[in-house]
């Protein structure tokens, strides 16, 4: 039930309590995050019993604040579990049966079980409605064969999102159904994929004759396209929040590599630079203001539309804050420490601000592609929001199995 | 801080917009434009005398209706999105907060009311020819000629300053800076009508020889105060700018929608519908930019917070207005070089707005100095 009556004061004490009962320093991960749960301070604009209070979701930065001010340990979700807690548990919680409510969402948050998109295929980006893998029906289970692509954590992930093309005589919206697929099963073939970074965060999936039960099927069957436009939406939601706080962020990191870096410049470069920082400062507080415009709008429910505004103007705002920080470098860019060696993610490229300051440069490439391309974003903005028409189509009202594909 | 609005600052918003459609549409912008006062004397009584716009940051002690910076905002959002032509921003922003900073109580009970009323244009004349915006870099001299003071000096910029019959001075004593008030008719004072880039809004030099005036303030150096005033000011102008550039947004779609090239309406077309889309980003961003600031400026009286705010406000509202504006011709091709559609008139606001107060250089180099950078 709505708990809307609930003061922010309210909220803090409730948040100290949990502190009390459990200290997040000397705890594990685990224990505490099961214990926030356990409060209805996991995610507060959950129902009561499944992690939260019924509340506004802007009021989980109150919680937030109180668990950084009340302990030195403090989980981002962003590290716990960025997709299972951004796209997966809204996605059971709106879609899913009882019974995986009160199973996965616990442990989505706790970070026991990671969650990982199996959405893009090598023929289908963007265009994911045009995807090619295929579930067929077999008594109680579905049977998937195909590929995936880019899917960001499956080699440690416990469940994947997984939509799959169900009935290829429909046109390709209508014939795609959604399931959640046991990343454990047999037939699943996880493998990395090296990127511009050095690292793989993301990896290829096979899928070959992989068993689903009928009952992981999120939706109907055929209504794989709008399960997993509420994925995508609370998706760019999460990619398009900014930073919590005033000036934190990679504006703070930026900031901070100018203070020690400024003096290696010329007079000009850096009048110059001085005024480019203090534009992607002013970029970067309006991006925080704005998602926190647009959530205290939002009253409660799955995000809209709208949530592009804050995906498109982060993607293109961090790309452009990691290139000034690598002017900002001077010289010190033609070095690149972590080296280039094929490997997991891990802290190496974090260690301190100059590396991690090159590493995204690399790393922001991304921004502007993953969670949908700023130019999908643009036409998402333009159609959904602005109500301008789309292009003259010719995939819409013919069977997928009729449209033409490159390779 | 929860910057939202509430239900009554819905209803100001609706209120003011269903007045400015009905009496500054396109057309009646038009014939003002061209007048040299610039403003209907009608219409400015109408907004005192029916909406009490006038009165809205005046103090409840003298005849206002004391209300802050947010529902100021609103009120020049909403003008700034129908043009309105009228002394409104010299008169019930930047004079009316010179005073409430600056002014001494009997100069403010005895020019507010009046305000309040709709029964008078007032005007700060504050950039010296030659100088920027900055209140310490007032150069007109001050000097006291036993009672009364005389004035001398060069003012550039001032807005309605041909006829504004309450005419306030920034200027420069032994002790800082002060405001001052010269009379219309005073000896030894030249007001000139400028001819602007903007014509929906007036402003004009003014020239100071000796002019007999009166000092206002409490006493002492003004510059805080002034500066204050101007933040204050320079605030609104920002949510004017957010006003323009939604309502330019809203044209270009509508003609994006309608406007059919090769066989299709050219908001299909993706370089049309990214522009409008990036011109959504942008309006959206101003808006929290131009918001954030007057909910600061309501909250908080840290004057470096309130002037950092005004400089991201100022900075950013002014190039996303210009930018918007500046598509907003593009989208319309020929038509929106014409004389007869309104994309000029945005245009033109866009730009001269950017210029007064500072433009987002100058606000980001104060930024700049405020985060240490
Ligand atoms: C770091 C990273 C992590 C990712 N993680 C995941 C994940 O976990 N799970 C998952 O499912 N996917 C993931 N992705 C995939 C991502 O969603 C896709 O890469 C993205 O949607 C683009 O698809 P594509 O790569 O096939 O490019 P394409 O769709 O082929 O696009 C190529 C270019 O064409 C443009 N384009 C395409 N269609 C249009 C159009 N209609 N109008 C205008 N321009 C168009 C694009 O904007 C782009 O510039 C990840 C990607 C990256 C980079």
């Amino acid at each position: 039930m709505a708990n809307v009556e609930m003061s922010e004061e309210e909220l803090r004490e409730r948040t100290r309590k949990l502190l009390q009962e459990v200290n997040p320093d000397e705890v594990d991960q685990y224990t505490f995050r099961g214990k926030q749960w356990d409060h209805g301070l996991a995610m507060v604009h959950f129902p009561e019993g499944l992690g939260g209070l019924g509340l506004n979701p802007k009021m989980q930065a109150i919680v937030n604040d109180e668990l950084r001010q009340g302990a030195k340990t403090f989980y981002e979700d962003l590290n716990v579990n960025p997709i299972g807690i951004g796209m997966g548990a809204p996605v059971v919680l709106t879609y899913g049966t009882d019974e995986m409510k009160k199973t996965l969402i616990k442990r989505i948050f706790t970070g026991e079980d990671i969650w990982c998109q199996l959405f893009s295929e090598p023929g289908a980006g963007s265009d994911v409605a045009g995807l090619s893998s295929r579930a067929v029906r077999d008594g109680d289970d579905w049977v998937v064969n195909g590929q995936k692509v880019w899917t960001t954590l499956a080699h440690i992930s416990k469940w994947g999102m997984l939509v799959s093309r169900t009935n290829p005589d429909l046109p390709k919206h209508k014939g795609m159904s959604y399931f959640l697929l046991d990343m454990e099963a047999p037939g699943v073939d996880v493998r990395p994929l090296y990127q511009i970074t050095g690292e793989a965060e993301f990896n290829e999936v096979f899928l070959n004759d992989v068993r689903i039960p009928n009952e992981y099927m999120l939706g109907e069957e055929g209504d794989g396209w709008k399960v997993a436009i509420t994925t995508l939406m609370n998706e760019r939601t999460a990619l398009g929040g900014g930073s919590g706080r005033k000036g934190g962020g990679p504006i703070g990191i930026l900031q901070s590599l100018w203070k020690s870096n400024a003096d290696k410049h010329s007079k000009t470069a850096k009048a110059v630079l001085r005024d480019q920082i203090t534009q992607l400062y002013i970029k970067g507080e309006l991006l925080r203001l704005t998602s926190q415009r647009a959530r205290a709008a939002a009253k409660s429910g799955n995000p809209g539309p709208e949530g592009s505004v804050g995906k498109l103007a982060q993607a293109e705002l961090y790309k452009k804050i990691w290139e000034c920080g690598l002017e900002v470098l001077g010289p010190e860019a033609l070095v690149y420490e972590p080296g280039y060696e094929l490997r997991r993610p891990e802290a190496e490229e974090r260690r301190d601000s100059l590396t991690y300051a090159k590493y995204q440069f690399l790393r922001s490439r991304a921004n502007s592609i993953e969670g949908g391309t700023s130019e999908i974003m643009r036409n998402i903005l333009g159609e959904r929001v602005l109500g301008l028409p789309g292009e003259p189509r010719v995939d819409k009202d013919v069977a997928w199995k009729d449209v033409p594909r490159g390779g | 801080m929860d910057f939202a609005f509430t239900d009554e600052h819905e209803e100001l918003r609706q209120t003011v917009r269903r007045f400015l459609e009905g009496k500054s549409d396109e057309q009646a912008v038009r014939s003002l434009m061209a007048t040299d006062s610039g403003y209907s004397e009608e219409v400015w009584t109408q907004m005192a005398e029916q909406m009490a716009l006038q009165a809205m940051v005046v103090p409840e002690a003298h005849g206002g209706a004391g209300f802050g910076p947010v529902e100021l905002s609103i009120v020049t959002e909403e003008m700034g999105r129908s043009l309105l032509c009228a002394p409104y921003l010299s008169t019930a922003v930047f004079a009316v907060n010179a005073l409430v900073q600056a002014g001494s109580d009997e100069a403010q009970g005895e020019i507010l009311p009046a305000i309040a009323a709709g029964q008078s244009v007032a005007t700060v004349a504050l950039v010296d020819a030659g100088k920027g915006w900055e209140v310490e870099e007032v150069s007109t001299k001050a000097e006291a000629d036993g009672g009364a003071w005389r004035l001398t000096g060069n003012k550039s910029y001032v807005l309605d300053g041909h006829i504004a019959d309450v005419i306030l001075v920034a200027a420069r004593t032994d002790d800082g800076i002060g405001l001052f008030r010269v009379e219309p008719g005073a000896d030894n004072l030249k007001r000139e009508l400028t001819p602007t880039l903007d014509t929906t809004r007036k402003l004009a030099s003014i020239e100071l020889s000796g002019t007999q005036a009166t000092r206002v303030d409490k006493g002492g150096d003004q510059t805080a105060a002034l500066s204050r005033a101007v933040a204050l000011t320079t605030i609104a102008l920002a949510a004017e700018q957010v006003g323009g550039a939604q309502m330019c947004l809203e044209l270009s779609t509508e003609f994006a929608k309608t406007r059919m090239q090769f066989g299709r309406a050219i908001g299909s077309f993706q370089a049309i519908k990214h522009r409008c889309a990036d011109m959504l980003v942008e309006v959206e961003f101003a808006k929290s930019a131009a918001y954030y600031a007057a909910f600061r400026a309501s909250e908080s009286d840290d004057d470096n917070e309130i002037l950092a705010a005004a400089a991201i406000a100022k900075s950013y509202c002014s190039e996303a207005y210009f930018d918007i504006t500046n598509a907003t011709i593009q989208v319309h091709g020929g038509m929106g070089f014409t004389w007869e559609h309104p994309a000029h008139l945005y245009f033109k606001r866009a730009k001269s707005s950017a210029a007064l107060f500072g433009d987002p250089l100058e606000h980001r180099e104060r930024l700049a100095d405020h985060l240490g950078l």
